[in-house]
C-alpha cells in the first residue's frame, strides 16, 4: 500500500465521521422560538398521552387561564395571578446609593430573547434609582453561565441578581449557591430549587397549546384534516404545549392527519406543508407549537393554490402581517416577552422590603381577530414580537428596529 | 472468449463513465423509487417539479462546494453567506423598498465573489488552512449578521425578487429549476474546459500541477470565488422560497459538503465528478422528501440520515479503491 492510498483512506474515514457528526449536529441544533419554561420533575404513569403530561399542572393552568389578574390592568407585566404572597423585609436595601442590578442571561440566540432583552433594557432606564446595570450572556452554555452567576453573586457588588436559566437541573446548584449571599430573582425558565425569592414567568405551555386548538376544534368542521407542525420533540415547554392540544384534538371530531417537526426552518416548513396537502387532498387546520414558520406554512398553500385553513401562530410580526394583509382565519398565543420587564420591577420591590408573590405567574394574552390591530403596528421587523408591552416604553419603535 | 473481453471493456468503460459517483447514481435511483413506492403521486409533473425546486438551492451549492474540494479545500462559509446573503437583501429592502430586484441580486452575486476571494487570498497566500479560513469566514458573517440585526431583519422581500426562487416561468416551469439547470450547465462546461482540468490536477498532486505550469494558486482562489457566488445565488433562491429568516442558511454547508461527499468526490481533493456531486444533492433532497413522507419522527430522522451517509460512502470507498488497484496493476497505470 502506497502512501497516498493511506492518505486517501485516511481522508475517506474522516470523510465518514465528519458527515455523520455533522449530520447529527445541525440536525440536533434545532433554534427555539420560546424558551424552555419552568420544569418540575413530572411523573409518570396514569392516563397521560405522554411523559410530559401533568394533569394537575395541565388543571392549574387552564383555571389560570380562567382567572382575571391582580394589578393594573393595560399593564400585564405588573399583572399577577392567584399571588402566594412573601415577605422581603430581610432584604431591604440598607444605607443610601443607587441600586447596582445584576441579571445572569442564558443568551440572545433567538428574536424573542433579542426582543426581551431590549425590552429589559429599557425598562431598567425607566427607573432612575438603578445607578448600575450588569448584563452577562451566557451564550446558551451551561458552564459559562455558572462561573457568571459566582462571579455576579461573589466578586461584583451586585444588589440583587437576576437569572434566566439556561437548563433547569445543571444550574440550579449555582442559583442555590448565589441565593446564600443575595436575593435572587428567576424567571423565564425554572430551576429546581424555590431559594430564589420569586420565580417569574407566564401560565405556560398547557394554557398556549390549549387556546389555539380550542380555537380549531371551533373553527374546523367535523372530520377535518389537522396538520400539527411542531419545532422538535423532547423541549419541555413545547411538549406540554403539543399534549395539551393532543388532549383537545382527542376529544374534538377532528382528524390529526399528521405530526411533523419543522427544526423551526421556514423552507423545511414550506416542503412539509406541501407534501402533507398533496397527500392528503386537503389540510383543514393548521396548528403550531410556535409562529416562527407560520407565515411559510401560510405560503405552502398559496403556492400550492389552494385557499388557507384556519391557522394558529404567534405574536411574530410578519405572521400578524400575513393575518391582515391575506384576511386569515387565525389566532395566536404568546409567550409573552412582556414577561423581561417584570424581573426588574419585582427586584425593586423586593430590594424596597416589599412583598412579592413567591411565584410571580404572568397573564399570558392571546391576539385574535378582535384584537389585532391593537398588536400589530406597520413599521416594525417582520421577527418582532408584538407581546413586548414596549409600546410606551422611551425610545419605541426605534430601539426595537422599527421605523419611527 | 471475444464476447467476454467486449463485455468486460464496455462494463470496464460503463464503470470509467460513472466514475467514482457510481454509488450515488444507484442510491439515488433506490431513493426515487422509494418515493414513488411512498407516493404514487410524487411523479406527477408539479409534484416533481417542486421538488427539483426544493432540492435547487442545494444543487448550486454542492457545485459550488465541488469545485473548492476538488482541488483540495473546504468552504465552510457557504451556509453563513446564504444567511448573510438573504438578512442583506431583507435590510436593503427595508431602507429602500423600490430596489429594483435585479441590482440586488447582481449585488448579493458580487458580494459572495468578494467573500470568496477573500477566503481564497487568505487560503492560498497566507497559507492558512481553508478548514480555519472559512470556518473564521462564518463565524465573521454569523457575528456581523447578528450585530447589525440585532438577531431581527427589517424589511420584507418584495414579490419581484422572489420570483426566482417562488415563481414559475410559462406558468408551470419554476425559475429555481431554470437556475438549477443553468448553473448545473455551466458546471460542467467548467469541469471540462482545462480550467477544469487544472482544478482537479491541483487537487491530486499540487506540486505536480505547479511544475506542469498550473498556477495552483490562482487556480484554488477562483473556485472559491466560483463557491461564494454560488452560495449568493442560493441565497437568491432559499430567500425567495420561504422568506426573511436570521437562519436561513443553517446547516447548508454541511449538507453541501455531505452531498459532494456522497457522491463520491474524495475529500482531499483529485478525484470525482460534478454530476455526482450534484446527483449528492438530489439524494440528499429526495431523503429527507422520503423520510417525511414517511412519517419517520425528528428525532430518528437524523440518525437515519446518517447511517445512510455512512453506508453510502463507506460502499464508495471499500469498492472503489479495490478496483482502482486492480485496474492500476492489470494496465500498467493508466490515469483515471
Amino acid at each position: 500500500m502506497n502512501p497516498r492510498t493511506v492518505r486517501r483512506r485516511t481522508l475517506a474515514s474522516a470523510a465518514v465521521l465528519l458527515s455523520g457528526a455533522l449530520l447529527a449536529a445541525c440536525s440536533s441544533d434545532t433554534p427555539l422560538d420560546a424558551p424552555a419554561a419552568a420544569s418540575g420533575s413530572t411523573e409518570t404513569g396514569g392516563d397521560k398521552p405522554s411523559k410530559f403530561f401533568e394533569r394537575s399542572e395541565y388543571k392549574r393552568q387552564l383555571a389560570l387561564a380562567r382567572e382575571t389578574p391582580r394589578g393594573p390592568a393595560g399593564r400585564p407585566w405588573e399583572q399577577m395571578l392567584e399571588p402566594q404572597m412573601t415577605s422581603t423585609a430581610q432584604y431591604k436595601k440598607k444605607g443610601s446609593g443607587g441600586v447596582h442590578l445584576c441579571f445572569s442571561n442564558a443568551g440572545v440566540f433567538n428574536p424573542w430573547r433579542q426582543v426581551g432583552l431590549k425590552t429589559m433594557k429599557a425598562e431598567v432606564r425607566l427607573h432612575k434609582d438603578i445607578s448600575d446595570f450588569t448584563v452577562l450572556d451566557a451564550q446558551g452554555k451551561d458552564d459559562k453561565q455558572i462561573s457568571d452567576i459566582q462571579e455576579l453573586a461573589g466578586s461584583k457588588d451586585c444588589d440583587a441578581l437576576v437569572v434566566s436559566p439556561n437548563t433547569t437541573a445543571t444550574l440550579t446548584p449555582a442559583v442555590k449557591e448565589a441565593c446564600d449571599k443575595l436575593p435572587v430573582i428567576v424567571f423565564d425558565r425554572g430551576v429546581e430549587t424555590d431559594c430564589a425569592v420569586t420565580f417569574v414567568n407566564p401560565i405556560g405551555g398547557y394554557g398556549y397549546g390549549a387556546v389555539a386548538a380550542d380555537f380549531l376544534v371551533d373553527k374546523v368542521e367535523p372530520e377535518g384534516k389537522i396538520l400539527a407542525l411542531r419545532i422538535s420533540p423532547g423541549v419541555d415547554v413545547l411538549e406540554t404545549r403539543w399534549s395539551a392540544a393532543k388532549l383537545a384534538f382527542d376529544k374534538s371530531e377532528l382528524d390529526v392527519a399528521d405530526v411533523k417537526f419543522t427544526d423551526g426552518d421556514p423552507a423545511k416548513t414550506k416542503s412539509i406543508v406541501a407534501d402533507a396537502i398533496s397527500r392528503h387532498g386537503s389540510i383543514d387546520g393548521v396548528w403550531m407549537d410556535s409562529g416562527a414558520t407560520a407565515v411559510a406554512a401560510v405560503e405552502a398553500f398559496e403556492d400550492a393554490g389552494v385557499d388557507v385553513p384556519p391557522i394558529t401562530g404567534e405574536d411574530q410580526q410578519d405572521f400578524l402581517e400575513a393575518w391582515k394583509d391575506k384576511k386569515l382565519t387565525a389566532i395566536a398565543p404568546t409567550y409573552p416577552t412582556f414577561q423581561w420587564r417584570t424581573p426588574v420591577i419585582a427586584a425593586l420591590r423586593v430590594l424596597d422590603g416589599k412583598p412579592v408573590p413567591k411565584e410571580w405567574k404572568l397573564p399570558q394574552p392571546t391576539v385574535t381577530q378582535a384584537n389585532l390591530d391593537e398588536y400589530l403596528r406597520d413599521g416594525m421587523p417582520p421577527l418582532h414580537y408584538a407581546m413586548c408591552g414596549c409600546q410606551r416604553m422611551p425610545g419605541y419603535p426605534g430601539d426595537w428596529g422599527g421605523k419611527k | 472468449m471475444t464476447t467476454a473481453t467486449a463485455t468486460g471493456a464496455t462494463y470496464k468503460r460503463v464503470v470509467r463513465s460513472l466514475g467514482t459517483g457510481a454509488p450515488v447514481y444507484a442510491l439515488l435511483a433506490v431513493l426515487l423509487v422509494l418515493l414513488a413506492v411512498t407516493d404514487i403521486g410524487f411523479y406527477e409533473p408539479d409534484r416533481f417539479l417542486a421538488f427539483v425546486k426544493r432540492a435547487a438551492p442545494l444543487v448550486i451549492l454542492a457545485a459550488g462546494q465541488y469545485l473548492v474540494i476538488v482541488c483540495g479545500e473546504f468552504d465552510l462559509s457557504v451556509g453563513a453567506i446564504v444567511t448573510a446573503g438573504v438578512v442583506a437583501a431583507a435590510e436593503v429592502y427595508g431602507s429602500f423598498p423600490d430596489a429594483p430586484w435585479l441590482i440586488v441580486a447582481s449585488g448579493l452575486l458580487l458580494a459572495g465573489a468578494l467573500a470568496g476571494l477573500v477566503n481564497g487570498l487568505i487560503t492560498t497566500w497566507l497559507r492558512v488552512p481553508s478548514f480555519i479560513t472559512t470556518l473564521g469566514m462564518m463565524l465573521i458573517l454569523e457575528g456581523a449578521v447578528f450585530y447589525w440585526t440585532g438577531g431581527s431583519p427589517h424589511g420584507q422581500l418584495p414579490q419581484d425578487f422572489r420570483q426566482l426562487g417562488r415563481g414559475t416561468a410559462l406558468g408551470w416551469l419554476p425559475w429555481a429549476v431554470v437556475a438549477c439547470l443553468a448553473a448545473g450547465a455551466l458546471a460542467v462546461l467548467l469541469m471540462r474546459s482545462d480550467f477544469g482540468r487544472t482544478l482537479v490536477a491541483t487537487g491530486d498532486s499540487e506540486r505536480t500541477a505547479a511544475l506542469s505550469g498550473v498556477r495552483v494558486h490562482r487556480a484554488r482562489v477562483i473556485a472559491f470565488v466560483l463557491s461564494g457566488v454560488a452560495a449568493a445565488l442560493a441565497a437568491v433562491l432559499v430567500g425567495g422560497f420561504s422568506g426573511v429568516s436570521a437562519q436561513a442558511g443553517r446547516g447548508y454547508e454541511f449538507e453541501a459538503i455531505t452531498a459532494v461527499v456522497l457522491g463520491g468526490v474524495v475529500l482531499g481533493g483529485g478525484r470525482g465528478s460534478v454530476v455526482a456531486a450534484m446527483a449528492g444533492a438530489f439524494s440528499l433532497q429526495a431523503l429527507f422528501t422520503l423520510l417525511n413522507l414517511r412519517g419517520v419522527s425528528g428525532a430518528l430522522e437524523s440518525t437515519v440520515q446518517g447511517v445512510i451517509v455512512i453506508a453510502a460512502v463507506g460502499i464508495g470507498a471499500a469498492d472503489w479503491s479495490r478496483l482502482r488497484r486492480r485496474r492500476t496493476n492489470s494496465s500498467g497505470g493508466t490515469p483515471t
